[in-house]
Formats: structure tokens, C-alpha cells, sequence
């Protein structure tokens, strides 16, 4: 590792850590911190603003657990501080049973302005309209997306895509049913890109797909795809570049309601198409852990859990284990910090008894 | 590593991503795929057209020729696997080494698909009833002095493989001398025999334009299902269940394969043993024609006793010994998991007659691999969750009924061994809509005559009939 990059990573280690210590002071004020958080700190016989003074320290919280997301009160998560603002909710998970929750304020304007500064105008020109092709409703996606076309200056057409209802379909064998409402969704999205002049997309893998065998983008005057919303391989990937997009800009990232939105790192040849992806350091740390150890990291390449912390001041969640999987990317120039390569859905949730033979 | 690609209309094409098939018997991976992605396999069938196309140029007598060739390719000859070659004995063996069939069962399988390649006229015969196979290269004819004319019902024939057993091939085969392209999903841990056999019809003359071979998940074979003109599925219960009903798709999902034994037979049991052990045990029970059940009217525990003592004396041997009855399991977790699922079902209806005849538990270890031996429950009613049920392992059930219940209570049975002159009984079960073959006599359930439909008629599936009439 060059002697610039270890600079590099000291560097973003020592902002980590004091950003880490101003987002627990924040939370645990009683000024300006959320009920849930104040009244854990109540429960335990350490305290927070005192304890945690690195990044490490937060250890002392243990894992996150997803249940504490489900259900309310949710003004629970709300800062005192930002008890009088506008507060947005957005959901993940929620295909069976009470969704996981969190509340918003201004991260996803935040989150998303960031990651504009990692598009590259010549693909995605200020001013260009955008098509948002994908997820809606109570995920963040339906505000982030538009609000991602307005900071760069263009107007943002939306077509509505229900998850839930396309997992309720394949849960029940209705595939048929789960094509018509992609062909539903697809549809929609080829009649405005036909009507307006649109340049730039967000869209779904799988939408990406079906569009793309029913037109050429780049005939439609689309110009760059950010594509993300669900699991995305390295094939994937190599096909949308090689077959689908010809010569359009893909951006693939990694985002959930959670953590904010992961950058792509630009694929080299070594890379073999895999996508690797940096999170929104300080604001959003992401690890690969041991997943029968959940403390401990992996070395760099190898498998493990991915394990999410956030730190804004709007939400903290410490230590959240996510149902995905991938190998853990060493720090790059651009990113000095922990990366994650090849996100899928964590392998031990995938278990089938097959019984007849045939 | 040996790698083998997906073939898109016939040309290799390394995928990024890559799949793993282990050795049983280290458990270190031994060959390795290429996986395809779901929008690739959905890009390559937008363009079906062009390979049927390929295919109506050539006429049946070209393309049988074709298969007779391709048979003997495939039995005899080096074929290219990936970027290297494959004799026919490193077939045998690396269908062992993935499967856990010992050579001499990948040996009979393999002879079943040459057989079937090589006789594709015969076969062809069977399915068609046709006299003159030129009917279909011109679309219509006369037959017994009627107008027929035939239509394919689609541009090609998408199949979703199995692992289990090589000679479920022999099945989609005939569909190349029916001018049908083929869009291949191998099982998971069987990706050689499809390979083999498409590369044995390219090196034959067939154009490699009409072979899709696409080792892919779940969501990219319902695509080959969803988007090919006509599919075929081998599955298990899940699987099958998905697409029942879909005119389109042939099912081809657990068996249930039986042997009945009439009131008028029952006194004489003891000379059927044979057949019954055949149906049982041959090609280590992973046939969707091996007998699972066996349905009496009386006599029940003793031959459920004279079973189990027969089967006792099957047990694991070395993968090239010729006598080799059973197969071990690829994946030792499963042969766990399906045992446990038998001891989770037994209760005081249910008696394991084999375990009094073995040493130690169902699930056995030999040369570090995992076998299920052979088990024989005797269950006392019809209803019962065992009763009817089918493994991937020698395993069947005696189950006593009454003779008036025949063949109702067996529920569906795709090949039913009768063994009764019963002629009521024996109507009864020519007019069942359950059975899918019938044997009457001593025949075993394994013993296929690959011109009769199974489980449906290649033929039918593939091409319908219109109406027809021309002026003179």
C-alpha cells in the first residue's frame, strides 16, 4: 500500500472518529437526542459521551437490532432537535408483516448531493430531465431520485413500481401475473421516454432489462443509468455494458433506507467487472464481518456479512447487520476507507428441502 | 480447472460469474460453469425464430440421419468439453464424480440416450404413428386415405435438467429430428450429459445454431419456460407445482410409480419379489420409474419382510465395481435431511421392515461418502403422510387396501405395474386418469419402451393438428 494512501486513510480514520464523537454527543444530549437513544443511555451503567471516543468504542453498543425499527412510536427516533421539522419516513423490508422504519429529515437530500458529485456531467448533464423507473411509495427512492434531478437542475418524471406486490406475486407461483406488471411498469416508462426529452435514468436491474428488450436507450437519447434498488452481479454488470447499453454510462450503487447510498468504484480490468462499492464515509460506515462472529472483520477478500453503521445526526444506528453478503475491498486513493465487493443476499437465509425425484 | 461454458445458439461464452459441481466423494469442487444471468437467456430467446428456421431446412430423414450419427458420436467418440476433449470414459467418470452414480448406472443411462439417438426412427415412428415421416417436411399428407396436416406449436423446446439420473435425457432428444431447437438448463450437478450430446450432434452435421446451453438459477429457467414455445420440466414437488397447468409445459415431477397386486395374485406374492426388488432398487431409486409404493390386498408384512431382507443385502461398494446397486449422495446434508424427514413422518401405522435386517442407521458412511440404504416401511393405511411418498434413494412403502379400492386409492401413479387378471380390476385401471402407463404382468417399472409418450407424447407436446384440405 503506498505511503499516500496510508496518509489517506489515517487521515479519513482521524475524521471518523471525531465525527463518530460528535454524533454520539449530539444523540445522547439531551438537547437535541432522540427518546430511543436517551433512554438507552438511561439503561446502561456507561455513558455514551464519555465512553465513545473512537470509532471502535461503539462496539460497547453491541449489534443493532432490526426489530427496534418495527413499529412505534416513531417520533421515538426523532432528535429534539429536529422535533419540529418536517419528518419523512421511509421503509425497508415490509413484504410480510410491520416494515422497518426510519425517519428523515434532510439525509436523503444529503446523501443524494453527494453522490451527484460522483456523476459525471458528461453522462448525466446538469439540466437533463431524468425517468425514475423503479421503487416508490414508502421507500426513499421516491423522493431521492427526483431530488438528485432537481439539484442538477432537471425535472424528474416517475413511474411507480410496488416491490411488494411483485414479491407477493412470485411468493404465490403468479409469475405470469409478476410479468404483466413489470410489462405495466416498462410501459409507462418507454411512453414518457418517448414523449419528453429525457437523458438520464434511474432504474432497477431487472426493469433495465425488460426496457432494454423492448428499445435501445441510446436511441431513445438516454445518456447515463444509475441502476441499483436490488442485488446486482458482476455479470450483470458485464452484460449491461456489453449488450444492453451501448455506450451509455452505468453507475451502479448500493443503497438502502438505512445507510444512505454507496458509491461505485470506476471497474478497472482487474476488477473483472465485479462492483465495488464505498460508503458515504463519515456519514456511513460499512464492514465485513465474521458471521458467526460478528465482531470480528474478515481479512480483505474474503466472504462475510456486511454490517452497517450510520452515523448522521438525524439517525444513528450502530452495528447493524444487513442480510447481504460480499467480500470485504480494501481502501482505494478515492476512498480510503473499507469497501464492500459483490453485495448479494446472505447465503445462510437460502435453504430448500427437495423431496421427489423426477 | 475444467471449465464449461454456456453455448449462446451454440457459441462458448465464459460468464463472469461461475458455479461450482463438487466431487462426492472429497467435497473439493471438480468442475466448473459458467452461470448464465437471467437477461442474457431472456436476450438470446428473443431471436428463437432464427434457429427454427436453421432446422425446417433440413428434412426428417436428414436430421434422423443426423441422430444416428450424433448416437454414435456420443458413445464412442472424444467430443470438446470447454477447451478440452472428453472420451467416453471420462464421461462415465465425471458423471460418477458429481452424481454419485457409479460408472456402471452412468453406463446404462449413456446406453439409453445413444439407444435412443440410434433409433431415432423407430422412436419417431412410435410418437408419431406416422407411416410416412415426410408429412412432416411437406406439413400435410394422407393418412388411411385422410387429410392430415401437422404444425409445430412452437419455435423451440425449452428443458429444465435434473441431476438425479443421465437417463431422463433420452426424452427431449427425439425433438432435433423433429425439427424442434433445444434451449438447455443442465441440473446443477449433471451439467455433462446435455453438453455432450449437443456437441455429439454438431460434430453429426446438425448446425450448432440450434443448441442453447444455459446453466443458470431458478429465475433464468422460468425465462427458457416462460419464452420458449413449448418447455419441459423435470422437478420436484415445488418445482412442478409452479407450472402445472400451463399447457405449454410438460411436468415430468415425482412419479409415485407403483406395483398392485390384485386379490387373485395376492396368494402368490413370493414369485413377483423379483420384479418388485428390480423396480425398486435398479438405477439406485432415482428414476421417476422406480417403484415407491407397493399396494396389496393382503400379505402386506410378509412381503414387506421378504423385502427388506432382499434389500438388506444391498449395500455401497466401490464406483467402478459392476455390481454396484446404489449410489451415494453428492451432497451428504441431503441424504440427512431426507431420512429425517422419513423419521418425522413414522408413527405407530409405520414400521421400518429393513431396519431389523441392517446394521446401523439408514443413512450409512462408506469411503467417506453418505449413503441411504434401501428402506422398506410397511405402513398400515392409505392415508398415512408415508404412504405414498418418494426419496431420491431405494425407499418404498407396502401398503394394505381393498381390492375395490383399486387403483383409486393410489392416487397418481406415472407407471403402474399390474399384477392381477382381475379383467375388472384391470379396467379399472386402463380407464384411470392417474396412471400414466400401465404394465400388466410382471414387468418392471423401470422397463421403458421409448416409443410409447411418457408422461406425455414428445410428438403431441411439440406439433398440433389443423384441419386440412386441398383441392385436387
Amino acid at each position: 500500500m503506498s505511503t499516500t494512501l496510508n496518509a489517506k486513510k489515517a487521515v479519513a480514520k482521524k475524521a471518523l472518529d471525531a465525527h463518530v464523537r460528535k454524533i454520539v454527543g449530539w444523540h445522547f444530549d439531551p438537547d437535541t437526542g432522540s427518546p430511543f437513544w436517551l433512554n438507552f443511555a438511561k439503561q446502561k451503567k456507561w455513558d455514551p459521551r464519555k465512553d465513545v471516543k473512537c470509532y471502535e468504542d461503539l462496539e460497547r453498543f453491541g449489534n443493532f437490532q432490526d426489530e427496534w425499527l418495527r413499529g412505534g412510536p416513531v417520533r421515538k427516533w426523532v432528535p429534539k432537535a429536529y422535533a419540529n421539522s418536517p419528518i419523512s419516513i421511509f421503509e425497508t423490508g415490509g413484504s410480510t408483516g410491520v416494515p422497518k422504519a426510519r425517519i428523515n429529515v434532510n439525509d436523503f437530500r444529503t446523501d443524494y448531493e453527494n453522490f451527484s458529485d460522483t456523476l459525471p456531467d458528461k453522462f448525466f448533464p446538469k439540466g437533463a430531465n431524468w425517468l425514475s423507473l423503479g421503487p416508490t411509495g414508502p421507500r426513499r427512492l421516491r423522493m431521492a431520485v427526483e431530488h438528485l434531478c432537481q439539484h442538477r437542475g432537471g425535472i424528474c418524471f416517475m413511474v411507480d413500481l410496488d416491490p411488494r406486490w411483485v414479491i407477493k406475486l412470485l411468493r404465490r407461483g403468479q409469475i405470469q401475473e409478476a410479468e404483466l406488471y413489470k410489462s405495466h411498469v416498462v410501459d409507462q416508462g418507454l411512453t414518457l421516454l418517448k414523449a419528453h426529452d429525457i437523458n438520464c435514468m434511474f432504474t432497477t436491474p431487472k426493469l433495465l432489462e425488460a426496457i432494454c428488450e423492448k428499445v435501445s436507450l441510446k436511441k431513445l437519447g438516454i445518456k447515463g443509468i444509475f441502476c441499483g434498488g436490488t442485488e446486482m452481479t458482476p455479470q450483470f454488470h458485464r452484460f449491461a455494458v456489453e449488450e444492453l447499453l451501448d455506450g451509455i454510462y452505468f453507475a451502479p450503487t448500493y443503497g438502502n433506507t438505512l445507510m444512505g447510498l454507496a458509491t461505485h468504484k470506476a471497474p478497472t480490468k482487474e476488477d473483472n467487472w465485479a462492483i465495488i462499492y464505498y460508503p458515504p464515509a463519515p456519514r456511513a460506515i460499512l464492514e465485513v464481518v465474521d458471521p458467526d462472529k460478528t465482531d470480528n472483520l474478515v481479512e480483505y477478500g474474503a466472504t462475510g456479512r456486511v454490517r452497517l453503521t450510520t452515523l448522521t445526526k438525524e439517525f444513528f444506528v450502530p452495528r447493524f447487520l444487513e442480510r447481504d453478503e460480499c467480500e470485504r475491498e480494501a481502501p482505494c486513493d478515492q476512498y480510503p476507507w473499507d469497501g464492500v465487493r459483490n453485495v448479494r443476499p446472505f447465503s445462510r437465509f437460502q435453504k430448500n428441502v427437495v423431496e421427489g425425484v423426477y | 480447472m475444467l471449465h464449461i461454458p454456456i453455448l449462446r445458439k451454440g457459441t462458448p461464452y465464459r460468464s463472469v460469474e461461475t458455479e461450482t459441481a463438487v466431487h462426492y466423494r472429497t467435497r473439493e469442487p471438480f468442475v466448473e460453469y459458467s452461470r448464465a444471468n437471467t437477461g442474457l437467456v431472456q436476450r438470446d430467446l428473443n431471436s428463437q425464430g432464427e434457429a427454427h428456421k436453421i432446422l425446417s431446412a433440413f428434412t426428417v430423414a436428414e436430421l434422423m440421419e443426423i441422430s444416428k450419427r450424433a448416437g454414435k458420436h456420443f458413445g464412442d467418440d472424444e467430443l470438446p468439453l470447454g477447451d478440452s476433449l472428453q472420451s467416453p470414459q471420462q464421461y462415465v467418470e465425471s458423471v460418477s464424480a458429481t452424481t454419485g452414480l457409479p460408472w456402471v448406472m452412468v453406463r446404462r443411462n449413456m446406453t439409453k440416450i445413444r439407444g435412443v439417438m440410434e433409433e431415432i426412427e423407430t422412436v419417431l415412428r412410435g410418437l408419431t404413428r406416422l407411416p410416412d415421416l415426410e408429412l412432416l417436411d411437406r406439413g400435410h399428407g394422407r393418412v388411411d386415405g385422410n387429410a392430415v396436416s401437422f404444425y409445430p406449436r412452437g419455435h423451440s423446446l425449452g428443458v429444465i435438467l435434473p441431476s438425479n439420473s443421465p437417463g431422463v435425457h433420452a426424452l427431449w432428444v427425439p425433438a432435433i429430428a423433429m425439427k424442434t431447437p433445444l434451449v438447455l438448463k443442465p441440473g446443477s450437478s449433471e451439467p455433462w450429459s446435455p453438453y455432450r450430446i449437443a456437441q455429439a450432434f454438431i460434430k453429426a452435421g446438425l448446425p450448432k445454431e440450434v443448441f442453447g446451453y444455459y446453466p443458470t438459477g431458478h429465475a433464468g429457467g422460468g425465462e427458457i419456460l416462460r419464452r420458449c414455445g413449448r418447455g419441459m420440466l423435470f422437478g420436484d414437488v415445488g418445482a412442478a407445482k409452479a407450472w402445472q397447468g400451463d399447457p405449454r409445459i410438460e411436468i415430468h415431477g415425482p412419479g409415485y410409480s407403483k406395483i398392485i397386486i390384485g386379490a387373485d395374485q395376492a396368494d402368490n406374492w413370493e414369485k413377483y419379489l423379483d420384479v418388485m426388488v428390480e423396480s425398486i432398487v435398479q438405477n439406485s431409486g432415482r428414476s421417476c420409474v422406480n417403484a415407491s409404493s407397493i399396494w396389496v390386498t393382503k400379505h402386506s408384512r410378509e412381503i414387506a419382510d421378504a423385502l427388506a431382507q432382499r434389500l438388506a443385502k444391498v449395500t455401497p461398494r466401490e464406483e467402478s465395481d459392476p455390481q454396484a446397486e446404489i449410489a451415494p449422495f453428492a451432497n451428504p446434508d441431503v441424504a440427512r435431511r431426507l431420512s429425517s424427514v422419513i423419521d418425522g413422518d413414522m408413527d405407530s401405522d409405520v414400521t421400518d421392515a429393513t431396519a431389523k435386517y441392517r446394521d446401523g442407521s439408514r443413512v450409512a458412511e462408506y469411503q467417506n461418502c453418505t449413503y441411504l440404504l434401501p428402506t422398506i416401511l410397511h405402513v398400515n393405511s392409505a392415508e398415512h403422510a408415508l404412504a405414498n411418498r418418494e426419496f431420491l434413494f431405494p425407499f418404498a412403502t407396502v401398503v394394505e387396501v381393498k381390492n375395490d379400492e383399486l387403483p383409486e386409492v393410489c392416487g397418481p401413479t406415472l407407471v403402474a405395474t399390474a399384477l392381477t387378471s382381475d379383467q375388472q380390476l384391470i379396467n379399472r385401471m386402463l380407464a384411470s386418469p392417474h396412471i400414466g402407463r400401465l404394465n400388466v404382468g410382471p414387468l418392471s417399472t423401470m422397463k421403458i419402451s421409448w416409443d410409447q409418450p411418457h408422461e406425455g407424447n414428445l410428438f403431441d407436446h411439440l406439433y398440433a393438428r389443423r384441419a386440412f384440405q386441398m383441392a385436387s
